[in-house]
């Protein structure tokens, strides 16, 4: 599978990363050397195989439900580009 | 017959389908410690976890699982005792990681049912596909400056069951009666509030039309529909749009949608759908969520009675009808408070009372039964003071106004205000002579054979007597005397 | 000999017999990298009045009696982990003005332990390199030097650490590996680093690369000093629900426990083509020390090894496209405004991101989307599956295993720059390790023709860094490595 730059670009939109015209060829170029690598993967027989989705062999430990946060307004604004009152801004969206 | 559209081509079936998303009553949040109280001040129920700050991790709440466990068993549905988290990643203001932790394709909660009742009397039985966990997002808000919206993530964070159902419904009827019915469930298990104007409970509605006796046509989603009404309203007007893009030669496309009530129209969200690939993949912060058999099984012990059993139960209980107990049981307050005023009493009475003055006066004044201004211990003594002849069904209904607006017990009401029902036989008897002397005339037109007039003697001693004549006492002397 | 010069503990019995105090130790930390930061910039924030008080309080703590178990140790700290009011970058300039109200659990423990943060160091962007040069505050420069003149790399993503440590500005540092990062730069500086098992030290408050195989660890210039930093790393975390729930054994102690009897296997599968003829005679030596040592040796079959790196490099930026998603300039980090709000984003990560994470997190967008998942995302993991079956099937004969830890040493500035995949080839010995989560170490093991550290590579059972410390031990040792690299604080330059 190799991307066209069409595929770049819609990856690139995807990921919320402006990509400059000239950028393109470069990156195909170099996504597709990734990809041209990581194409001996197919060669791999894993029928039946389980996939690995974590680092831990364990199962999930919960926690109990009490208040033990929170109440923080001005930390977690504190490193805003942009605050106004206790909200983060944004340029406005249209729905 | 089946409910069908008409349509220039013939009839129409509809097929429905809902995506119920349900907040999960717990004290903090899916994945952090913060609150989720609705209402507080803005960000101010957020930890660093729920606003996606570097190095932050994940770690889930024991009782929203168990909740979501209750949930799963009050919708009569499988317990998946392994199931796992992934990431469903979208870049959006009010989504702070860029991705949200749901349950892919390994759910909480397998298939479940859930039994619906239509004002036919018909009862229908609506599968449940599954119910999934999965973290709320924030919240945006567009109408406080002139170029910016505002960003609150209170709300980012808190536990949501997603509950998708089986496209089994057929009109909107059962639409409504489905999430009626759902939000039942829900309350009685106290898992979620079902409060749909506070958004903690939220639809979407999966639509498609076909020709009767057709495989399923293709589908649109209308989102975010926040009351039962508009669900319903929502589902025949998608319906309607379908079936005329059918008839005029075009193809209906699966898209998502959105409900306009003000103008009664759905309208494409497409322009915001193109951009989404979400990229689901295994939570890799958090591992695979294994229940252990014997806590669930300790869960479903403590589940409390169900609507459909404490249904079939207050008509065997109580002899009310299956009618009058299908609506006791739509809120679990109002049939124990029907529990509480039957207990001991004439449950068909109670049953009046509750179906009659007692609905009236809660719509009257706005209130909820929990909030009733008539307790249910206040009920009972007025129906005891019926059952005892210390008032009559008459000055009954009097107090009953006074008790909601006072909400002072009857027996107080009764005694402030001299109430009580007259049984002196002689005081009776004075009233009676007084009016037959007052209406010689009337006397004489009875006893030549207008015996009609018997009942215009009972209103004038009772009218004499301020209404508080006993009515069967009063009739007995009546007769007596007019021979 | 300075007091620059001093092991982890070594200095620890000198400030516990009050040769020396916190405070010298650290000043003369500070000078040191007030001289050699300018060259090296290993750290990209230095907190010389933070390292000045807490030598103060461990000074104080020391005459009170109660002198916690790292009291006055001047470390640098990667500057992935989160402190609490110092700028964390992750060495990416979408973070520059980031300040954590906060601070990682590992830094806690650390700080609680009494040790002295000499500044914060610095790394590939986002721990995503093997090399140094992504860094979005300028390259590290390795303290050796070749003779060519030509300034070489640290290796990554640990490298500012490794390049602090070995040019004695610190006593040690923490790292974080996911591919390699401890491992590579300790092999490229001539220092010891472990990644231990996953699970072992806590994630949290770590900016997350690639979550399912991120794991903090210890660098030093011994084996010795890199257990007893990690003892005081370890242990479980509530807030990381993939941390374990076991307790931290002493690992200083398990450094003295000697090979014998222990089985030791040699991967076949790691004797790469083209490899350099000294690193297969390095390795060789390293097997010739733990038989003289009373280790066993026994040849083994990894049989998916070389699927190693292609695996790495989908579920890596698979995970880290995920990851690096909250980089968007709404609640934190460097924001370029845009016209509207996916304007902003787009502007805010397209100057906030540089080339490499760029390209990481495009190919990661890639294998997560719809209809490429299955073929690159689930396969990669399936085989990733199996190169855990291979190490879980070989740990049933064998204790530990031995190879090299990189395919070379250091190289210059400007080498091996061609395209991507050459420099990933780096990271070709340690990344299964890093897949199948077990612990691994590497440890200056020896020397390349030009002078150039190598090391070798102990790889470990699940939770049994016990053994990687007795085996990374004796071969310290036998090796008896004790060159020094040119740039360090103290030498003539």
């Amino acid at each position: 599978m190799s991307l066209d730059p069409a595929m770049v670009r819609r990856i690139a939109k995807l990921a919320r990363i402006r990509l400059a015209d000239d950028e393109v060829p470069r990156l195909q170029g170099e996504l597709n050397a990734i990809l041209g690598y990581v194409e001996q993967l197919a060669a791999v027989d894993v029928d039946g195989v389980a996939p690995l989705t974590g680092g831990a062999q364990m199962t999930m430990r919960m926690r109990e439900d009490r208040v033990t946060d929170g109440g923080i307004p001005d930390h977690v604004l504190a490193n805003a580009p942009d605050r106004i009152g206790d909200f983060f801004a944004v340029p406005k969206v249209v729905e | 017959m089946s409910y069908t559209i008409g349509g220039e081509t013939g009839p129409w079936e509809l097929v429905i389908g809902l995506e119920v998303h349900a907040q999960i009553i717990s004290k903090s949040k899916l994945f952090s410690g913060a609150a989720t109280e609705f209402g507080a001040e803005p960000n101010s129920q957020v930890s660093f976890i729920d606003a996606g700050f570097p190095g932050m991790l994940p770690v889930i709440n024991r009782e929203c699982v168990a909740q979501a466990v209750r949930t799963g068993l009050g919708l009569d549905a499988r317990i998946n005792l392994i199931s796992r988290f992934d990431r469903k990643n979208y870049f959006y203001a009010d989504l702070p990681q860029g991705y949200q932790i749901s349950q892919y394709d390994q759910p909480i909660v397998g298939a479940g049912t859930v039994e619906i009742e239509l004002e036919s009397g018909e009862t229908r039985s609506i599968g449940i596909t599954r119910l999934h966990l999965e973290q709320d997002a924030g919240k945006s808000m567009h109408d406080q400056h002139a170029s910016k919206s505002f960003v609150d993530l209170n709300r980012s964070g808190v536990a949501l069951m997603e509950i998708v159902s089986e496209p089994d419904m057929r009109n909107p009827e059962e639409a409504g009666a489905y999430l009626r019915k759902l939000r039942t469930i829900l309350r009685y298990l106290g898992t979620c509030d079902g409060n749909m104007d506070e958004g903690s409970m939220r639809a979407d509605v999966n639509v498609s039309v076909r020709k009767p006796g057709e495989a399923f046509r293709t589908r649109c989603e209308v989102k975010n529909v926040n009351s039962i009404r508009f669900v319903m309203q929502a589902v025949e007007t998608e319906a309607r749009r379908q079936i005329e893009v059918w008839e005029s030669g075009g193809v209906v496309e699966q898209e998502t949608r959105l409900f306009d009530p003000a103008r009664g129209v759905t309208r494409s969200m497409r322009s915001k759908e193109d951009a989404h690939d979400y990229r689901y993949f295994p939570e890799p912060d958090l591992l695979p969520l294994v229940l252990d058999e014997t806590w669930v099984a300790a869960l479903k012990n403590d589940l409390p009675e169900l609507p459909d059993a404490k249904r079939a139960r207050l008509v065997r209980d109580f002899g009310i009808s299956a009618y009058e107990s299908a609506i006791f049981v739509m809120e679990r307050a109002t049939a124990d408070f029907f529990e509480t005023v039957a207990k001991g009493r004439d449950a068909k009475l109670v049953a009046n009372w509750m179906l009659g003055d007692f609905f009236a006066a809660l719509n009257r004044t706005g209130r909820n039964i929990e909030d009733s201004p008539v307790s249910a211990k206040n009920l009972g003594a007025l129906l005891d003071l019926i059952s005892d002849a210390t008032i009559n069904g008459k000055i009954a209904k009097e107090v009953f106004e006074i008790m909601v607006e006072t909400g002072d017990t009857p027996g107080a009401i009764i005694e402030a205000r001299g109430l009580r029902q007259v049984t002196d036989t002689g005081a009776i008897d004075t009233a009676i002579d007084r009016v037959l002397a007052a209406n010689a005339d009337k006397v004489a037109e009875y006893k030549s054979g207008k015996e009609k007039l018997f009942g215009f003697f009972v209103g004038q001693v009772m009218k004499a007597m301020a209404g508080k004549g006993n009515p069967a006492l009063v009739n007995e002397a009546l007769k007596t005397k007019l021979g | 000999m300075t007091m620059l010069d001093l092991t982890i503990a070594e200095a620890l019995d000198a400030l516990a017999a009050k040769r020396i105090s916190a405070v010298e130790l650290t000043e003369a930390h500070i000078g040191a990298v007030e001289a050699l930061n300018p060259r090296l910039n290993a750290f990209i924030t230095t907190t010389p009045d933070i390292a000045r008080d807490r030598a103060k309080a461990a000074d104080a703590a020391r005459a009170a009696g109660n002198a916690p178990a790292l009291a006055g140790i001047p470390l640098a700290i990667k500057d992935l982990f989160c402190t609490e009011g110092v700028r964390t970058t992750a060495a990416s300039k979408i973070l520059a003005p980031f300040i954590p109200p906060y601070e990682s659990t590992v830094t806690a423990r650390l700080k609680a332990a009494g040790s002295v943060m000499l500044g914060k160091a610095n790394l590939d962007e986002f721990a995503m390199g093997s090399s140094n040069i992504t860094s979005g505050f300028g390259p590290v420069e390795n303290p050796w030097q070749r003779a060519d003149g030509a300034k070489l790399v640290p290796g990554g993503s640990s490298g500012g650490s490794a390049s602090a440590v070995a040019a004695r500005i610190a006593l040690g540092a923490t790292g974080t590996d996911t591919g390699g990062s401890i491992r590579q730069p300790a092999s490229f500086c001539g220092i010891a680093g472990i990644k231990p098992t996953y699970g072992r030290c806590s994630r949290f408050g770590i900016v997350a690369f690639a979550s399912s195989l991120d794991q903090a660890g210890s660098m030093a210039r011994t084996v010795e000093d890199c257990a007893i930093l990690l003892g005081a790393m370890s242990g479980f975390d509530e807030k990381d629900s993939t941390s374990a729930d076991r307790p931290v054994p002493d690992f200083r102690a398990a450094c003295a426990r000697g090979v014998k009897g222990l089985r030791i296997g040699i991967p076949a599968e790691y004797r790469v083509d083209g490899m350099a003829p000294e690193i297969e005679k390095l390795w060789q030596s390293g097997i010739d020390w733990l038989k003289r040592a009373g280790a066993d040796i026994i040849d083994v079959s990894l049989p998916h090894t070389q699927y190693g790196l292609p695996v790495y490099y989908i579920v890596a930026p698979a995970e880290a496209s995920s990851n690096l998603a909250r980089y968007d300039g709404v609640r934190f980090g460097a924001r370029v405004d845009g016209e509207d709000l996916i304007d902003l984003y787009e502007r805010t990560r397209a100057a906030g991101f540089g080339a490499e994470v760029k390209r990481r997190v495009m190919i990661g967008t890639y294998v997560l989307s719809a209809g490429y998942y299955d073929a690159y995302y689930l396969r990669a993991q399936k085989v990733r599956a199996l190169i855990l079956r291979d190490f879980t099937e070989a740990f049933a004969k064998i204790d530990a295993l031995l190879t090299p830890t990189a395919p070379s040493a250091a190289f210059a500035i400007g080498e091996k720059m061609d395209d991507p995949v050459t420099m990933y080839l780096n990271d070709v010995f340690t990344v299964p390790a890093s897949l199948a989560g077990v612990p691994a170490m590497s440890i200056p093991a020896g020397q390349d023709a030009r002078g150039l550290p190598l090391g070798l590579q102990v790889i470990g059972r699940h939770f049994d860094e016990e053994t990687v410390f007795a085996v990374s031990s004796a071969i310290e040792r036998a090796a008896g490595f004790t060159a020094l690299p040119g740039l360090r604080a103290g030498a003539t330059p």
